[in-house]
């Protein structure tokens, strides 16, 4: 047994928090509790518990196989890009709920034009995601000088959009699917389209995943080439919109400024940001999300409905909630909406591979929702603002 | 004479309707003095406030800079002149960090691979703490959030973060109401070390034993009007509890109460 030595025992006692020279008010909080103080930990915790359910329950039916990882990851990407822009509009203060119905109204505007109006795709597409920026800034505008609340705004837009949808395509076209006009068919004017083709259609990486069929790593065709044909050019969209949104939130001035402008917009005003202008520009990104979302299902089915995009703004809302968006605003992160959106993709498709009957998915997103806020508040709570 | 005094308004008044917020009010604050105005609620120190912050335009009088007339037409306006207002509210976001907050609206700005502008988180939370440090207050950390900070220190950095935005008029809309002894001591301390620093200060309070060691100066305002400006030289800390709201009754209540003083 060893006596401590004197020296030791003389020297001033240690603080275990806090080193020397640092504020010996300031605790030191480990690497664990930081990470947990983020916004996105709940979602982050929600991405790994789901995997490791599913996982555990389709291990070896194909779900993480290449073709499976396609499957849910196109449904996540999709998810994924709106959830983007309704993770910043939440940041800041607001709710859009016309996503769904803007998804529906620009899939038209991108196919009414190409199919009966003789423009070329390109321009249908240019047109498409000009008007919805203009709708966008319509929301924004009437948000920000009416001072509604946006819900009730949007959900004026969520029943306008729809309506404008069906009625005038009924009204111009007669059908409210359009997939071809005459000799004209979508699909192949799309494929033919080099911009629009290059930017929104088919999938990317598709030679290295012949490679890897023909070495035998992943699953083949009869022919050699691979069964998963690549990374669908949707899922490059998703990952480079949270990379821009989540740098823009983080390391921009105007990423600043939306945090303030929903943590407190009195505050913000006073402090000169010009908070009408942060909203309607968020609304409009917002909007731009979803004509993207409809371009690119439009370019990835050969087809537009007008009643395309249905629930889509409640999932958008979902997927940024479980990212750890606070509801009132001022709080929130983009990268933790991506991984909502994964856990949707993961959930819907997932539950496919199992045993377990569809209809149960909604179910489980209902109770993966609830339990997400409560543990994000908790989180806000505890860690972020130290307060019991 | 005029070069003296940095802020004036001379005889100004403002109707809302029917409402006679002010009428024929004259405040004239000097150079580096601390002013306190006081009165009770519904006097027409909030009107007198956004007066001078630039949100409202009298309706008669005249509001003076430096001598010269002015008419602001926003906040921003007055804030460039060196105007700044600290409201009750103090315009800080719970959620941010002391750092992004104290660069709230004028984040420090650099280029990222020489093109891309980002906002120099490292800049912003090394100034901050080291204006913080500056005027007394010790952050823990300029990360944290400020919904972690305490009243006094939420006050202390609203104050630092209007001064080192080039105030050269401070307007503190009471600093104190809210806090304990010892945070008011700190805030105190702050206007202190401001005033030294050649900064005017509008000081907005109820409390006697607040406004009486800090001030140098004090004016009363009742009921839209004001009662007066008089020099702490020439009243004594009893006077102006008697000039502030509802010092007659205090009296009346001490009397009442033996052996309270205040």
């Amino acid at each position: 047994m060893t006596l401590p030595s004197p020296t030791a025992a003389a020297a001033p006692p240690a603080s275990p928090a806090a080193p020397a020279g640092a504020d010996e008010r300031l605790r030191s909080v480990g690497a664990w509790r930081r990470l947990l103080g983020r916004p996105e930990s709940g979602a982050l915790s929600g991405a790994v518990l789901v995997f490791a359910l599913f996982g555990f329950a389709a291990g070896g039916s194909g779900m993480f196989s290449a073709e499976g990882m396609v499957n849910w990851g196109t449904v996540a990407a999709f998810l994924g890009v709106i959830a983007v822009g309704a993770a910043l509009l939440m940041v800041a203060g607001e709710f859009d709920l016309s996503i769904g119905s803007m998804i529906g109204f620009a899939g038209m505007l991108l196919a009414v034009p190409c199919l009966y109006w003789g423009w070329p795709v390109w321009l249908a597409t240019l047109f498409a995601l000009v008007m919805a920026c203009a709708l966008g800034a319509l929301n924004g505008w009437l948000v920000v000088r009416t001072g509604l609340p946006s819900f009730i705004v949007t959900l004026a837009f969520y029943f306008v959009l729809r309506g404008l949808s069906l009625a005038l395509s009924v009204m111009m076209t007669g059908k409210t699917i359009l997939s071809s006009n005459g000799a004209l068919v979508l699909a192949d004017m799309v494929a033919a389209d080099p911009v629009v083709h290059a930017l929104f259609q088919g999938h990317v990486l598709t030679g290295l995943f012949d490679r890897l069929a023909h070495a035998g790593l992943i699953a083949a065709r009869d022919d050699g080439t691979a069964l998963a044909i690549g990374v669908p050019k949707v899922i490059v969209w998703w990952l480079a919109l949270t990379a821009a949104g989540a740098f823009v939130l983080a390391r921009m001035r105007i990423g600043n400024w939306i945090l303030a402008v929903g943590g407190d917009p009195v505050a913000a005003k006073n402090v000169g940001i010009p908070v009408g202008r942060v909203k309607i520009a968020l609304f409009m990104l917002t909007a731009v999300c979803a004509a993207l979302f409809a371009v690119l299902q439009v370019a990835d089915a050969g087809s537009a409905a007008a009643d395309r995009g249905l629930q889509k703004e409640f999932e958008a809302i979902i997927a940024a909630v479980i990212g750890g968006c606070l509801l009132t605003g001022g709080y929130g992160s983009v990268i933790g909406a991506a991984l909502g959106a994964l856990i949707f993709g993961v959930v819907q498709i997932g539950i496919g591979y199992t045993s377990i009957d569809n209809n149960w998915y909604r179910v489980f997103l209902g109770g993966m929702l609830l339990v997400a806020v409560l543990f994000n508040n908790f989180v806000r709570r505890r860690v972020a603002l130290g307060r019991r | 004479m005029a070069s003296d005094l940095i802020l004036q308004l001379e005889n100004v008044s403002k109707f809302f309707g029917p409402v006679i917020a002010l009428s024929d009010v004259t405040l004239r604050l000097a150079r580096g003095e601390v002013h306190c105005l006081l009165g009770d609620n519904g006097a027409g120190k909030s009107t007198l406030i956004k007066m001078l912050a630039g949100v409202y335009v009298p309706d008669a009088g005249q509001y003076l800079v430096d001598g010269a007339p002015v008419r602001f037409r926003s906040q921003r306006e007055a804030l460039d002149a060196g105007i700044a207002t600290v409201y009750q509210d103090l315009a800080l976001v719970p959620l941010m960090s002391v750092a992004r907050n104290f660069f709230m609206g004028r984040e420090p700005v650099r280029k990222l691979f020489g093109a891309l502008p980002v906002m120099d988180h490292g800049l912003a939370e090394r100034t901050a703490a080291a204006k913080l440090a500056e005027m007394g207050i010790r952050v823990r950390d300029a990360g944290q959030l400020v919904g972690n900070m305490s009243g006094g220190e939420k006050q202390c950095l609203a104050i630092a973060r209007a001064i080192h935005f080039g105030a050269q008029v401070l307007i503190l809309d009471e600093p104190t109401a809210a806090l304990g002894v010892k945070q008011s001591v700190n805030v105190l301390t702050l206007i202190a070390r401001a005033r030294a620093r050649g900064i005017s200060v509008i000081f907005i309070t109820h409390n006697v034993n607040h406004a009486y060691p800090i001030g140098d100066r004090f004016t009363l305002l009742n009921r839209g009007q004001s009662m007066g400006t008089h020099a702490k030289s020439a009243v004594s800390k009893e006077a102006v509890l008697d000039m502030m709201a509802g010092g007659a009754e205090m009296k009346t209540l001490m009397r009442d109460l033996d052996g309270v003083t205040i």
